[in-house]
């Protein structure tokens, strides 16, 4: 472990002795933690052996800003807005409404249950970037959604990186309470810095309630991140995930779902496009722990230039989960010869009596649709393009909230132009 | 200088991989012509619509074929589309996620026309075709019958208004209803736009609504035989073996392909 990571700065960070204390045990483990390694299966295809950690350092206090922050929504139309910036938090606020029915927003160590809430959905850290997380993360954020409050306004959480060469570590815990119905939209944003941002979610999905949950991530073009999700659902709840994977030289999202009650549902989605040299790299565990649980998943990129992607997924049917209903589909688009992605489905089953169901595809666009296009005299460019983003539509549909579906869309219509702008100027040339 | 108006296809000889499918084909389309061209199956019927539009996986061995003079051979299939050409497909392709306006937008804007009218054509034409107008903002042929496909293909070439159509088997699976409503309205198109159509079909059913000018019996990749409406008549009475004799009628060169089940079948259809 490079010496910038040592327990000095974890002894340095704000908050309460217990986060304190979880902080300092953390970094002393460090050196015990094996290293990230693309001979596991959950980093096979990685280029994690790239990460120079070297040439970064977590932060002991917060810097100044470098540049615009991130874009803010609306006043008025979110539950709750919380910014952080390169880990701290910045600014909190909340609508009088959110307030008036309990819902808190905040530093999780300003919470009552801030201690027992930190790990315990996410347990024992996945890996190297989960233990860092928890010894140098400088101002856990928790959003605590009281038994039977029903939000229409989504909870948007800005997550911006704004220092260079910095290891940033951004957490935040969710808990939505029994019959309770909230939508959180994280979005990760940053500067032009070469930094690495490693993000921690858990998320626990009550009895009876429905959290829809949304990343958006369009970092820039030499960032690095590392993002942890876990999710806990409950008997007859609903989880809704999306993962929109934009930005980034490396972006890697791990999500653990974990259906631990009765009944329980979760749909988990993701939209990617990768452009230049660009890794999106996606790993998901759909635990079925309970009975009569089910779980979709969705995922769909597309690859320009030489970018690449991985999708790694596993069903696993626990011995209790009987009458599980697991779907795993990962499709992809190479827009480009030198552009490529990897698929790996899974299936861990060990009881009888559940459907699963995995599929992924590698393709180039669909000749067949494009010369129909072609055909009413649509220039093959554009007819690309119409059918990238049409191949995107049933992702984007399931977008959280129609603002980020459309906030989606014209990343995506933006990266697309580029393309066409790329193909114009290499007819010209 | 005027333009000498015609779709003309002269010695076209084309194959797919190493099979020959065209050997020299010669017609003459001119504005508000309707040539019919029919044939046994693995005559080369699809392969001359396909090749006229550029589908990818033909090559070109010999021959010509212009548009009102312009050479269609070296054009990408989107910028024939654009000197005037439409190909109505036997089997129009469902292409998820884009819609039928977005779609004509997009060419309407590539060939420098009014996109704002796009909508508002096509509103009038679907209901001209009888094309069911929720249909319009599903994704393109997406889960439509065969006949309401078809009415589709009808739609967009109202709405485009090219100088020439191929209609390729736009009769097969169809019923009769939609069979008259396409017919119809291309028989229209003819005569309000001057539209030179080919169109292309194995049962001579289609060509007693959309009447023929001129009809040709395509065997073995060659026109083997021209005349007026009265052979398609005469087809009808007598099948291809009466045109074209045992031999033509079952060409034995498709055998030796082994192509399976169907050794007439055009590889890429």
């Amino acid at each position: 472990m490079p010496n910038a990571f040592n327990p000095s700065v974890s002894a340095a960070l704000p908050g309460y002795q217990w986060l304190s204390d979880l902080r300092i045990e953390a970094a002393e483990g460090l050196d015990g933690v094996a290293p990230p390694s693309a001979d596991e299966e959950v980093w096979r295809y990685s280029r994690i052996r790239d990460l120079d950690l070297e040439q970064l350092g977590p932060l002991v206090s917060q810097v100044e800003s470098t540049g615009p922050s991130a874009i803010w929504p609306q006043p008025g139309t979110t539950a709750a807005t919380l910014f952080l910036r390169n880990g701290w938090l910045e600014d909190a606020t909340i609508s009088a409404e959110a307030e008036a029915l309990g819902v808190t927003v905040g530093r999780l160590s300003d919470n009552e249950n801030g201690s027992r809430y930190l790990g315990s959905v996410e347990g024992a850290p996945a890996d190297l970037f989960g233990h860092m997380n928890r010894a140098f993360g400088p101002e856990p954020l928790a959003v605590v959604v009281p038994d039977g409050v029903r939000l229409d306004a989504p909870i948007v959480i800005l997550v911006h990186t704004d220092a260079d060469s910095a290891a940033v570590f951004p957490r935040l815990f969710v808990s939505c309470g029994a019959d309770s119905d909230a939508t959180v939209v994280e979005q990760h944003t940053s500067a032009d810095v070469r930094s690495m941002v490693a993000p921690v979610l858990e998320a626990a999905v009550g009895n009876d309630a429905r959290l829809r949950h949304g990343l958006v991530q369009d970092l820039g073009k030499e960032v690095w991140q590392l993002c942890h999700q876990t999710f806990q659902v409950g008997q007859n709840a609903t989880l809704d995930s999306f993962v929109a994977g934009m930005g980034g030289c490396y972006s890697r999202t791990r999500t653990d779902c974990r259906l631990m009650g009765r009944g329980g549902h979760a749909s988990l989605t993701a939209a990617y496009h990768g452009e230049g040299e660009q890794t999106h790299d996606f790993r998901t565990f759909q635990e079925h722990v309970a009975p009569d649980t089910t779980s979709e998943l969705l995922f769909k990129g597309a690859l320009d230039g030489a970018s690449n992607s991985v999708y790694s997924g596993l069903i696993r049917v626990h011995p209790e989960a009987v009458r599980t209903r697991a779907y795993q589909t990962n499709r992809n688009i190479k827009l480009s010869p030198d552009a490529w992605a990897q698929s790996v489905p899974n299936l861990e089953i060990e009881t009888d009596d559940v459907m699963c169901s995995h599929a992924s595809t590698v393709s180039p666009v669909d000749q067949d649709q494009l010369f129909y296009l072609e055909s009413r005299g649509v220039p093959t460019t554009i007819a690309e393009r119409l059918l990238v983003e049409g191949f995107f539509g049933e992702v984007i549909d399931r977008a959280p909230t129609a603002a980020v579906g459309e906030a989606l869309r014209s990343v995506l219509v933006e990266r697309l132009d580029r393309r066409l702008r790329n193909a114009v100027a290499g007819e010209a040339a | 200088m005027t333009v000498d108006r015609v779709l003309r296809i002269e010695g076209l000889c084309a194959k797919a991989g190493d099979t020959h499918i065209l050997s020299g084909i010669d017609l003459e389309i001119r504005p508000g012509e309707v040539h019919a061209v029919m044939g046994p199956n693995g005559s080369g019927k699809s392969t001359l619509s396909h090749v006229l539009m550029g589908r990818p996986g033909y090559e070109v061995t010999a021959g010509s074929a212009t548009l009102d003079g312009t050479d269609l051979l070296t054009l990408a299939p989107w910028e024939r589309a654009q000197a005037g050409l439409f190909l109505a497909l036997q089997h129009p392709t469902e292409v998820p996620g884009v819609s039928l306006e977005s779609m004509l937008v997009e060419a309407a804007r590539a060939g420098n026309r009014d996109t704002t009218g796009v909508r508002e054509s096509l509103v009038a034409e679907a209901e001209r075709i009888g094309f069911d107008e929720k249909f319009l903002d599903r994704p393109v042929n997406v889960d439509l019958s065969g006949g309401e496909k078809k009415r589709n293909e009808a739609l967009q070439l109202s709405v485009i208004r090219p100088l020439y159509a191929v209609l390729d088997e736009i009769d097969s699976g169809l019923d009769v209803d939609a069979l008259a409503a396409v017919a119809r309205r291309v028989q229209d198109a003819t005569d309000e736009t001057g539209l030179g159509v080919l169109v292309i079909t194995h049962f001579s059913r289609l060509l007693e609504v959309l009447e023929p000018d001129r009809v040709h019996v395509l065997s073995n990749g060659r026109i083997h035989t021209s005349g007026g409406p009265e052979l398609a008549e005469r087809l009808e009475a007598e099948g291809y073996v009466g045109i074209l004799g045992e031999s033509a009628a079952a060409p034995e060169v498709a055998v030796s392909l082994g192509l399976g089940e169907d050794p007439f079948a055009d590889p890429l259809a």
